[in-house]
């Protein structure tokens, strides 16, 4: 080899070794900024909700449960708005950050930190598209997330965005809304626009049309040809090498829209037609922008109750409504709670991050999810009236995201090293790809799995988090907290986003107190390389990593509570 | 025809199911004792070899030599009279004899994601609800009390795994990426005394937890499943994803590859009484020469879908288990441009060994010339055909399952297990003698 390349690569090596020490450098913990208090007011939307929660629960003869603790309901958000829990550093200074609206305030400062929009963007984007691969090259998922995220961080109105969706023309690479129509495009057929009219009554209006494309709803008053005239507004739609257009004509002739019957061949010409308040759909433009202008329309109760409900959903795990795009019609007479919220949502021109504030400061959000007795009845009738904070169990990116985090002191986020980011996003891959994805249907509530618990127990995920090394959380909480309780009282804290109780803390100091003062052991990364018996003194890291492999596998890290 | 609850799995359902399968109450639970068992005492398995990508039928089970349609490839004999397959499946030419081979399969979906989805659950997807795949249904249907690994597994397979659908998450396949190599998560990674003081600590938390909140532990059966997941853990039945007591020559017969090995271990999981499992072969999805692609992937079915039968026959299993040898479409007829076949799902192949499916039967026929403009207007037929949930309601039939019970799905509609009915003259006499009029 010539000098010149052996300088260059050990020049490469070195600076190669260089980045990786930056990504795992350790700094000291710093309180981080707080926000600034929003100049919006938003106490009349929380207190108008919270009056409909309060005489829904008085009406049940319910007494709420108390107010949780600042910490849990930090989590809480943290888990909903950026799909893990905070960070030990986050922890850190939000428990120094003492003021009595410090959640109002860490609230506004989530909202506008860009975990927010990328995370809620693939959330919106799965109900849009679903999960499925869609077609190649005509499809880009990945431009449609990040548009969905530059209008979330703008907090662009929802109606506009939707209507956007609907009607938008163009290249899927420069119109990244137009993937919405494109994602229903199907080889060799063209587009779907049974898919789309299904998709679009499910995304926007919280409801389920999608039966009456083959017969009059079973049990509801949709009628086959609503179906099949809301599917008629997409029928002039086609995705052609200059992108997605409406062709009112086509070769000289009005482009019209056929359905098929079985063993028919010509098919029936079907009309554009809208189920109720043609009205509303009275515009000039294409077929989907007098859609799009139907499902908008701000006499549509239909299109801010779906997206309160959809909101709430994420908030708390579980919709108010379930499932959540089943959605009854809205009474004529009675608001429900969804009415209430969708019209402050409406009163505050469709903005996103207004509606997420309303539900996470309501009262059914700041509610502890324990009580003080042991009446399963009654515990049940609180959980549905939300009069109790719900059990939900984490969905799988929270999951991953969690483990993560609690794998690290230092919170992940754009700022962190590239090597940190690309480690989360292929960790988060592989881990979906073992532990299931919840796919669009991730408000499902569905209790874990045998399969979910070993790989919790022994997957290579939970093995890699609970490593004791220089780097990992476990490790620098081990070598940095100082005494036995406060390496206790970090580990609860980077995983749980929780003090220990008495008993919790007592029975891991123990353990830590009969472990070897000196830990010399630099085989961390071996789980059963080096097991001492139980009878002798075990070596600290060992001891430190078994209370992680605890806090991973404990109903505490996997249900949000 | 009966209706029933989604979730519901009453003891009755079990003893129902057991007694139409002949089932004393003790199943053996491992190689020695099922292969000591006479097949009409045993419950039903089913081994699905799922041909991921769309396996040509014009290179395996259906050549069209000679004809335009045929491109390069040969057919040669089988020991099923009169039949001829492809040149690339010598082996399991001579299984023939022994199976149903069906070539005129039916699907409207040529989308990959699509077309696996109806094959792998009889249902076109649908946007509101997904649909339990076949072996779901199957391990649902049969659950067996005394088997303590999973009863729905997943071998070799990547995307489109089999789910549990509206039965639940929990009737999802164990999915074992690469058999016979890792028993991923299955082994803990430290002592039995280390994990003892895990588990202690891992209490102490579960009780906090579930004091409180009274419906906890039913809610969320975080504890439940760890109690299982650690018997499962310590089961000498996990044994059968290994293949450490397997003589190399049977190693070596089922082929030195993923696939091989994760047939091997389907043929010890049936005798360990697991009731459906599936085995995935990657590779089929041949756009760009196609002749070639194909042949390496027939190079890695044939042994393996040969030996495969020949063990479970010569176990007394073939009769209580159904292979199905399947893809989620077929190929095109004509050759493209890069001397491939693009998708096909008007017609493919598939074929059904065991289990009271006839031996030697041959069903369907296909066109040998197929022009370039023909399928793009009218849908194009296969003689005789035969649909997805027809061959379902069949294997369901032949497996004691219940193939019209509707269930109460989530959504509140209640749904068939399949769409379809049986097909009498798939089956041998006795069980097409008791399909319902």
């Amino acid at each position: 080899m010539k000098p010149f390349a052996v300088i260059f690569c050990t020049v490469a090596v070195v600076a190669l070794l260089l980045l990786v020490v930056k990504a795992g450098e350790i700094a000291p913990l710093t309180s981080l900024p707080p926000a600034l208090v929003s100049e919006e007011r938003i106490d009349e939307s929380v207190s108008v909700v919270n009056q409909w929660l309060r005489k829904g629960w008085s009406d049940e003869g319910l007494e709420p449960a108390e107010l949780a603790d600042d910490l849990t309901v930090y989590r809480r958000l943290s888990l909903a708005l950026h799909g893990t829990i905070p960070s030990l550093e986050e922890v850190t200074a939000f428990k120094a950050d003492t003021s009595t609206d410090r959640i109002e305030r860490w609230l506004l400062r989530m909202l506008e930190d860009s975990r927010f929009s990328t995370y809620f963007a693939d959330r919106i984007e799965r109900v849009l598209t679903g999960v499925d691969p869609g077609q190649f090259i005509i499809f880009r998922r990945d431009r449609l997330r990040d548009w969905l995220s530059d209008q979330l961080a703008m907090d662009r109105p929802w109606h506009e965005m939707a209507a956007d969706l609907i009607a938008a023309d163009g290249l899927w690479t420069s119109e990244a809304a137009s993937n919405f129509i494109t994602a229903a495009f199907i080889g060799g057929e063209g587009l779907d626009e049974n898919e789309l009219a299904g998709r679009t009554v499910r995304a926007f209006l919280g409801q389920r049309i999608d039966c009456a494309q083959c017969h009059d709803h079973p049990f509801d008053s949709w009628k086959q040809q609503d179906f099949e005239g809301l599917a008629a507004f997409y029928g002039q739609a086609r995705v052609t090498p200059g992108g997605v257009i409406d062709r009112p004509t086509e070769q000289g002739e009005p482009t019209v829209y056929r359905v098929i019957d079985p063993g028919e061949e010509e098919g029936r010409l079907v009309e554009p037609h809208v189920p109720f308040n043609e009205e509303w759909s009275d515009v000039s433009g294409s077929r989907r922008q007098q859609l799009a202008a139907w499902v908008v329309h701000p006499d549509n109760r239909r299109f801010e109750r779906a997206i309160s409900n959809r909101i709430w959903g994420l908030l708390f795990g579980r919709a108010w409504h379930d499932p959540v795009d089943d959605l009854a019609h809205p009474d004529e007479d009675v608001d429900d709670l969804l009415d209430v919220v969708g019209r402050e949502f409406r009163r505050h021109n469709g903005s996103l991050k207004f509606l997420i504030r309303t539900i996470a400061l309501s009262d059914a959000f700041r509610l502890r999810s324990d009580v003080s007795w042991a009446d399963e009845d009654l515990y049940s009738h609180m959980s549905r009236e939300w009069a109790v904070f719900p059990l939900v169990r984490l969905r799988p990116e929270q999951m991953i995201g969690s483990m993560y985090q609690a794998g690290r002191i230092r919170t992940t986020d754009q700022a962190s090293h590239l090597f940190v980011r690309f480690g989360k996003l292929t960790n988060e891959n592989d881990f979906l790809k073992e532990y299931g994805d919840a796919a669009d249907d991730e408000l499902l509530q569905q209790s874990g799995t045998i399969p979910q618990a070993l790989l919790r127990m022994n997957g290579r995920f939970t093995r890699g988090f609970t490593e004791t090394g220089t780097f990992s959380a476990a490790g620098q909480i081990m070598r940095h907290s100082g005494d036995d309780e406060s390496v206790v009282q970090n580990c609860f804290l980077a995983c749980l986003t929780r003090m220990p109780n008495d008993e919790e803390r007592d029975f891991f100091v123990l353990q830590l107190q009969g472990a070897e003062k000196s830990d010399t052991n630099t085989d961390q990364n071996v789980e059963d390389g080096v097991d001492t018996a139980v009878d002798v003194a075990r070596p600290r890291h060992q001891v430190v990593r078994d209370m992680y492999w605890v806090l991973f596998n404990s109903p505490d890290f996997s249900w949000n509570k | 025809m009966k209706t029933r609850n989604g979730n519901a799995c009453s003891r009755r359902d079990v003893l129902r199911t057991m007694t139409a399968c002949g089932l004393s109450i003790s199943v053996p639970a491992m190689s020695a004792q099922a292969a000591a068992r006479r097949s009409t005492e045993r419950p039903k398995s089913l081994i699905t070899l799922w041909m991921n990508g769309g396996m040509s039928q014009l290179e395996t089970w259906d050549p069209h030599p000679g004809t335009p349609t045929g491109g390069l490839v040969k057919s040669i004999p089988t020991s099923r009279k009169g039949l001829q397959i492809s040149e690339f499946l010598p082996q399991s030419a001579e299984q023939m004899h022994n199976a149903t081979l069906i070539r005129s399969l039916t699907s409207r979906e040529g989308d990959h994601a699509r077309g696996a989805f109806y094959v792998k659950t009889g249902y076109r997807l649908e946007p509101t609800l997904v649909y339990p795949s076949l072996g779901a249904i199957v391990a649902h249907e049969l659950p067996d009390l005394n088997v303590e690994i999973p009863q729905h597994v997943s071998l070799g397979g990547d995307n489109f795994f089999p789910r549990g659908g509206y039965l639940g998450n929990e009737w999802d396949a164990f999915r074992v990426f690469d058999p016979g190599r890792s028993l991923i998560n299955l082994k803990a990674g430290v002592s039995d005394s280390r994990m003892a003081l895990r588990r202690t600590g891992l209490d102490l938390l579960s009780r906090q937890f579930t004091k409180g909140r009274p419906t906890a532990e039913k809610e969320t059966l975080h504890q439940d499943n760890i109690q299982r997941a650690l018997k499962m853990m310590s089961s000498d039945q996990i044994k059968a994803f290994e293949l450490d007591e397997e003589p190399s020559a049977a190693q070596t017969a089922y082929g030195d590859s993923r696939f091989g090995r994760g047939c091997l271990i389907a043929r010890r999981l049936v005798e360990g009484g697991v009731r459906a499992i599936e085995v995935c072969l990657n590779g089929f999805d041949t756009h760009v020469n196609n002749h070639e692609g194909q042949k390496t992937q027939a190079d890695i079915l044939d042994p393996a879908f040969a030996t495969l039968i020949t063990e479970l026959r010569e176990r007394d299993l073939l009769e209580s288990t159904i292979v199905l040898c399947i893809s989620e479409f077929g190929r095109d007829p004509r050759i493209n441009g890069a001397g491939g076949r693009d998708h096909w799902p008007s017609w493919f192949s598939c074929v059904v060994a065991g289990g009271g499916f006839q031996s030697g039967l041959v069903v369907g026929e296909t066109a040998s010339h197929v022009s370039e403009d023909q399928g793009k207007k009218a849908r194009l037929n296969p003689t005789d055909p035969i649909t997805v949930p027809q061959l379902y309601a069949t294997i369901m039939h032949a497996m004691g399952i219940g193939w019209d019970d509707e269930i109460i799905t989530p959504i509140g509609r209640p749904i068939r297990f399949a769409d379809g009915a049986p097909v009498g003259r798939l089956l041998n006499d006795d069980l097409a003698a008791k399909i319902p009029s």
